[in-house]
């Protein structure tokens, strides 16, 4: 019942909310007018940020009970939403030096916050690695879950180190994301609605990967019981 | 604890495997990256300090990989894990075991870093062991956790540093921040919050790898 639920009305909700975010962001917010028109994907950029970090924080939390319960549910929720993570991650990597080549003038700097967000992707790269190759069951699982922990507790540190890094080493351009700010109230209205969007889009792409995992693990225990029954025949 | 200890280095004293690789691949990185910079151009002596830690760091992934490698080509692994006693015990014997032999690898290559890098030998150097100190215990820390889990996958040998480098970057930053002071003839305090940064660090790892250690060896 659930699943059927979370299967038709979660695709539908995301639709419209992404249809609603791209119309907002493309024909009714106005131009900023400082930055003009690149400002736009400010309003992609930001909420996927948000959702990587969602997304990566869910994956220590769903690696520690993995690791203090043991359940196949919370084992199938960390990948997945590792692996959805990663897409976020990547898209805010591109979207943001397509905004940042027009207003500072490079396509990277080497800024505490664009730092830290490229070794979350590396940390999160090796972490889908290692659960490819470490083979299947409950060992590769039990791995990648160390790490999720392990990478959870380090970030802060990354952060507080690149921080400190940048702040000797000056910077090419202080930064401050949306620096204009957001003071019309339909910049705001836009900005709110695709944060919903990407919410949503974050809860449905995290419930197809989790429902594939699911089929596969249930796929996989089908194999195993065809396996014992084969001598008997 | 100390047994396990005694067990490392007493294998290490006998064969010495572990420390002349670390010693051998510490030097030529040493040297390949001192042909990455013009001796002469001024570049150089901002380029030591990272130099130095690339070096340690590298020639570290590859110690790791052995320590884990040496236990479970004779199936020791199995026989270590039988002992009884708590899998976190095996862990902060192996991890100090690690660093140990790091440590006394710099003993060697920080003189022959100062040597071809023509730095001054002055009681600097002390600040710099210092911080090689507190890197490699944090690097160790990690290390050791992630050598035992990148011994079983696929892919061993690529597999360790991919998890261990994004993880070590506030040691390899730290480090290579508390080296240029230092050798800059700057004094320790202006770098404390840095050696803070590390030792805070090496504990947290100590004790997290101390926690979860008994998942990545679990068969």
């Amino acid at each position: 019942m659930l699943r059927k639920l979370a299967d038709t009305v979660l695709p539908f909700l995301t639709f419209v909310a992404m249809t609603a975010a791209i119309f907002m962001v493309f024909v009714q917010v106005p131009t900023d007018k400082v930055q003009g028109i690149v400002q736009r994907i400010f309003y992609f950029h930001v909420p996927l940020a948000m959702m990587t970090f969602a997304a990566f924080g869910l994956v220590a939390i769903a690696s520690g009970f993995f690791l203090w319960r043991g359940s196949r549910f919370w084992d199938r929720l960390a990948p997945s939403s590792a692996e959805v993570g990663m897409l976020f991650c990547t898209l805010v990597l591109i979207t943001g030096p397509i905004w940042a080549r027009p207003i500072w003038g490079t396509w990277w700097t080497w800024d505490a916050r664009l730092t830290t967000t490229l070794i979350l992707w590396l940390i999160y790269a090796a972490y889908l690695m290692l659960r490819t190759m470490s083979g299947t069951g409950d060992q590769g699982a039990r791995y990648a879950a160390v790490l999720g922990i392990v990478g959870a507790i380090d970030i802060p540190i990354i952060n507080r180190s690149v921080y400190w890094w940048r702040t000797i080493h000056p910077a090419v351009l202080i930064t401050r994301e949306g620096g204009s700010g957001l003071n019309d109230p339909s910049m705001r209205l836009t900005f709110e609605i695709c944060m919903l969007a990407f919410l949503l889009l974050f809860g449905w792409l995290l419930w197809v990967c989790n429902e594939s995992g699911r089929l596969r693990d249930a796929a996989e225990d089908l194999r195993q019981q065809v396996i014992e029954h084969e001598p008997q025949r | 604890m100390w047994a396990l200890l005694r067990k490392d280095l007493q294998i290490e004293f006998r064969t010495k495997e572990t420390l002349a690789s670390l010693l051998m691949l510490g030097l030529l990185t040493l040297v390949i990256l001192s042909f990455a910079f013009d001796p002469t151009s001024e570049l150089r002596d901002e380029a030591a300090p990272g130099a130095l830690w690339v070096a340690v760091i590298f020639a570290g992934v590859l110690g790791l990989n052995r320590s884990f490698l040496a236990e479970r080509e004779n199936d020791c692994l199995q026989g270590l894990l039988l002992c009884p006693v708590d899998r976190g015990t095996v862990y902060l014997s192996k991890s100090p075991g690690n660093c140990l032999f790091m440590m006394v690898a710099q003993l060697i290559i920080v003189p022959i870093f100062v040597f071809f890098f023509n730095l001054p030998a002055t009681a600097a150097l002390g600040g710099v062991f210092l911080a090689l100190l507190l890197g490699v215990l944090g690097f160790a820390a990690v290390g050791t956790l992630f050598a035992a889990i990148s011994v079983r996958t696929r892919a061993r040998e690529v597999m360790l540093p991919l998890l261990l480098l994004p993880l070590v970057v506030p040691i390899f930053i730290g480090g290579v921040k508390v080296t240029a002071r230092v050798l800059a003839g700057k004094p320790l305090a202006e770098v404390a919050q840095w050696l803070n940064l590390m030792g805070g660090f090496d504990f947290i790892f100590l004790v997290v790898g101390w926690l979860v250690f008994e998942y990545a060896v679990e068969e």
